[in-house]
């Protein structure tokens, strides 16, 4: 039997269309937006709003990147405000010298942080612990990723409100600040950079790495990896304690933008987040997704909200849009994927 | 000759890049039993999917019962009472058996289910199938066969004039198969028409009365069973002469014990906390021999091949590699002592179909290809496909193809190259050819057989007696969970492993 007329080899599915389309869709939308605005409104395609437009997606950006891992295994992380929050409030605290100082104002209380990278060390290890802990009540106790995030939803709130005992948290040290507000060759902002940086280390984690494998594999198909020898409760746990090292260094890197820590900051936030990483091309069902896809997600979602802004569409309207485009995105996803598989 | 109840004619259908069907006519008369035949990808699938309203065709006509027809959704095929029971089930597991029957169609008064009514009229059908199954039942308490039985049933209880089975005892023990063709006799003396989708061909030629067959999308040949024989209906399928299917191969002596395993035993399934599993299952297995395992479903045979390979725990028992004992508790642990498992669901158990051929096939031997303990070397990786594309004659377009993409037959060689890659002692393979055309069986045969060659012990676990026979060089037979025979194959034929496997006393 020849190579050539054997009739099962098909075509890699790469070459049609539709495919291609389902591939490229987030950028092709991308492009055309930004056209679409810089078209209808000259001040967008400045070099300084697109910046802002990078520095306001830079935190959603991080724990995109973070919730990517999360649904490449099929998982889902709900808890990220609440964590981003807590964690933020624990680097504040930090920063201004200890939990005893931490309501002091005034810039002779700042010479009493215990620096920046302390500060920093403290959000990504509560994130860490957080992380670990959800990951070992979903492998371990067997809870679905959904209701233990939901209760690590209210958990963490309910520990950062604790923990701010009523107040913002506010007034750091200059190099703390600098990493929330600094730029970076006069122009580029410095969450900006912590984000495109995190972005291209975790693009190399997934794509290159045995481990980043094995994420793929256990998201496509669990029994199947266990099987070939993959420890998937190993892995299941490791994508909520990598996405907790990102809510803790998203809440870090929002203190220091805000220049301060409150209880209610990241409320919301996983909505968007989910949305950035679906509408990138991720698969709520698992192992299949981009880190590249996630970065586009993110920023195409930041685009419409700037675009809307300054075409002055109500806030409550940006809200409907998002949500439809959500909607959009995913049922996208499944008609490409139905058109896939038949041909 | 009757005038037939089906007719579909010049049939087309394109996908992009792929004829699938090429102007193919299909008629099947009253009260028949008509075999649909074809190598996987010969279109079978493409022209059922026609019929039953599921895809529309490019070219061509379908008359049914005398009158031109469009079927225009599954539900409006049903509606004609032309209804397909799928390889895999479309039941509801957490329903009754009632409700299943009767899914969409409950009788009773507006939004109200007439309970008694909906059991007493499935109970009527139940038992025209000569069935004992209590209409109340839960289906997830049912096994495969059964819950078999409770498609046709619902088929029965739509009127319909035409049953389509695909592949219906792929999953079945010979037992099972036997009451399955008693009811299709029933069904055809009734007068309804069944189409028949299958790859074992000696069930064609018993339940059969015509044949269709198929080939690159392409009708090759159609008549009557009586006049033609397995030989002629193989040429036709696959266009060359396969003679000696299962040939017998050359044996080589066995090496040392690879693998001996004493006492295996486990109680309590998902169903019942104290069902009997595996009860004190021991044998052994050589270097370089293969060890068949045969038993209707349900005799443990996949259950013993996970225990042993730390997919599913055991209460007790001993596992030895090379004359040492060692303790096996998952998979991982299976892998470092050197036995490999070829699951027996394909698709659901080893296939990562999101994922490529390349990917696919090194997912088990990433250490061998990993520098720093961190990257994958992906020109290594390259290497590694590249090997074991060429000695096992896997045929695809790129390693970076989707996995999805490949026949059953390929996705079954990649299957086995994984394993393969890790240089197993031992390597347990269950059903390895379900689902796989005729051409690729014996491919498949083949590496078998090589890797035995190689010094690899293996464990080959089948359904299909033939197979079994022609395949090992001993065979142990299993039936409820426990050992009930040990006989090399030149010894033995296909009665005396039926009745081994259906023998409760220990025969050996």
């Amino acid at each position: 039997m020849t190579h050539e007329t054997h009739p099962d080899i098909q075509a890699p599915v790469k070459t049609d269309i539709i495919g291609f389309l389902a591939r490229f869709a987030p950028l092709i939308f991308l492009i055309v937006l930004m056209a679409a605005f810089a078209i209808g409104e000259p001040r967008f395609l400045t070099p300084l709003n697109l910046f802002n437009i990078l520095r306001q997606v830079s935190i959603y950006g991080l724990l995109a990147v973070g919730m990517t891992f999360v649904i490449l295994t099929a998982g889902i992380d709900l808890s990220i405000g609440s964590l981003v929050a807590f964690a933020g409030l624990v680097a504040a605290a930090v920063s201004k010298g200890g939990l005893s100082n931490r309501f002091n104002v005034g810039a002779g209380q700042e010479a009493a942080s215990y620096g920046w990278y302390l500060a920093a060390l403290a959000a990504i290890g509560v994130g860490l612990i957080g992380g670990f802990l959800q990951g070992f009540a979903i492998t371990r106790l067997k809870v679905p990723p959904f209701v233990v995030t939901l209760g690590g939803m209210s958990a963490f709130r309910g520990a950062a409100l604790l923990f701010a005992a009523g107040g913002p948290i506010s007034g750091f040290e200059p190099n703390f600040v600098w990493l929330g507000q600094g730029r970076i060759l006069g122009q580029v902002p410095v969450p900006v950079v912590i984000f495109l940086a995190f972005a291209v280390l975790a693009h190399i984690v997934l794509r290159y790495t045995r481990y980043g494998r094995q994420v793929y594999a256990v998201g496509g198909n669990p029994e199947a990896a266990r099987l070939s020898g993959l420890n998937v409760g190993v892995v299941t746990t490791s994508v909520y304690v990598i996405m907790g090292f990102f809510a803790g260094l998203g809440a870090f890197v929002l203190a220091a933008r805000l220049n301060s820590a409150e209880a209610v900051a990241g409320t919301g936030y996983e909505l968007t987040v989910i949305a950035s990483v679906v509408i990138g091309g991720t698969s709520l069902f698992g192992g299949v997704g981009t880190i590249f896809g996630t970065v586009i997600g993110t920023i195409l979602i930041g685009v419409l909200l700037n675009g809307l802004v300054l075409m002055n569409v109500s806030s409550y309207i940006q809200q409907i849009i998002i949500g439809i485009i959500i909607v959009l995105a995913v049922a996208f996803d499944t008609f490409a994927k139905s058109r896939q598989r038949i041909a | 000759m009757a005038e037939p109840l089906l007719r579909m004619t010049l049939i087309g259908k394109r996908f992009p890049g792929v004829q699938a069907l090429d102007d193919v006519d299909l008629e099947v008369l009253p009260g028949e039993v008509h075999a649909l035949l074809g190598e996987n990808g010969a279109g079978k699938s493409t022209l059922l999917k026609i019929l039953s309203g599921a895809q529309q065709p490019d070219s061509g006509t379908i008359e049914f019962g005398g009158q031109r027809v469009t079927m225009a959704s599954p539900h409006d095929a049903q509606r004609r009472g032309i209804v397909t029971i799928y390889q895999e089930f479309t039941l509801a597991p957490n329903m009754t058996i009632a409700e299943n029957v009767f899914i969409g169609r409950e009788p009773g008064l507006g939004v109200f289910v007439d309970w008694q009514k909906m059991a007493e009229e499935t109970r009527a059908i139940t038992t025209k199938l000569g069935l004992q199954l209590r209409p109340m039942s839960i289906v997830r308490n049912l096994n495969v066969a059964e819950q078999q039985m409770v498609e046709i049933a619902r088929a029965l209880s739509m009127k319909s004039r035409l049953i389509v089975m695909d592949e219906p005892t792929s999953a079945l023990s010979s037992n099972e198969v036997a009451k399955l063709f008693r009811i299709i006799r029933d069904l055809k003396a009734q007068g309804l028409s069944i189409i028949f989708v299958t790859h074992r061909l000696e069930e064609v030629m018993q339940i059969c009365d015509r044949y269709t067959v198929l080939r690159d999308g392409q009708l090759v040949g159609s008549g009557s069973i009586a006049d033609t024989s397995i030989d002629d209906i193989i040429r036709l399928m696959v266009g060359r002469q396969v003679n000696a299917l299962f040939a017998h191969r050359e044996r080589t002596p066995a090496g040392d014990v690879a693998l001996s395993v004493e006492g295996l035993s486990r109680r309590g399934n998902t169903q019942d906390q104290n069902a009997t599993v595996l009860a004190d299952v021991g044998f052994e297995v050589r270097r370089g021999e293969i060890l068949g395992i045969a038993g209707l479903v349900g005799a443990g045979r996949t259950e013993m091949a996970r225990a042993v390979f730390g997919a599913d725990p055991f209460d007790s028992g001993r596992v030895i590699v090379d004359g040492r004992e060692v303790h096996i508790r998952s998979p991982q642990d299976a892998i470092r002592h050197g036995i490999g498992l070829v699951p027996e669901d394909r698709k659901q158990q080893a296939l990562f179909l999101a994922l490529t051929v390349r990917t696919n096939l090194s997912m088990a031997s990433h250490q061998q290809i990993t520098r720093w303990g961190v990257f994958i070397d992906e020109a290594a990786e390259r290497a590694m496909v590249e090997e074991y594309r060429k000695a096992l004659n896997i045929r695809m377009a790129s390693p970076e193809q989707l996995i999805a993409s490949l026949s059953g037959g390929n996705q079954q060689k990649v299957t086995l190259a994984r394993w393969l890659a890790l240089r197993p002692k031992v390597l347990i393979v269950d059903e390895p050819t379900r689902g796989i055309d005729v051409g690729a069986k014996v491919e498949v045969h083949n590496l078998l057989y090589d890797m035995a060659r190689t010094g690899i012990a293996v464990i080959a676990i089948s359904s299909e007696l033939p197979e079994v026979l022609a395949i090992s060089d001993r065979i142990v037979t299993m039936r409820e969970g426990r050992v009930t025979g040990d006989i090399k194959s030149e010894d033995a034929n296909e009665e005396i492993l039926m009745s081994m496997m259906t023998l409760s006393a220990k025969a050996a």
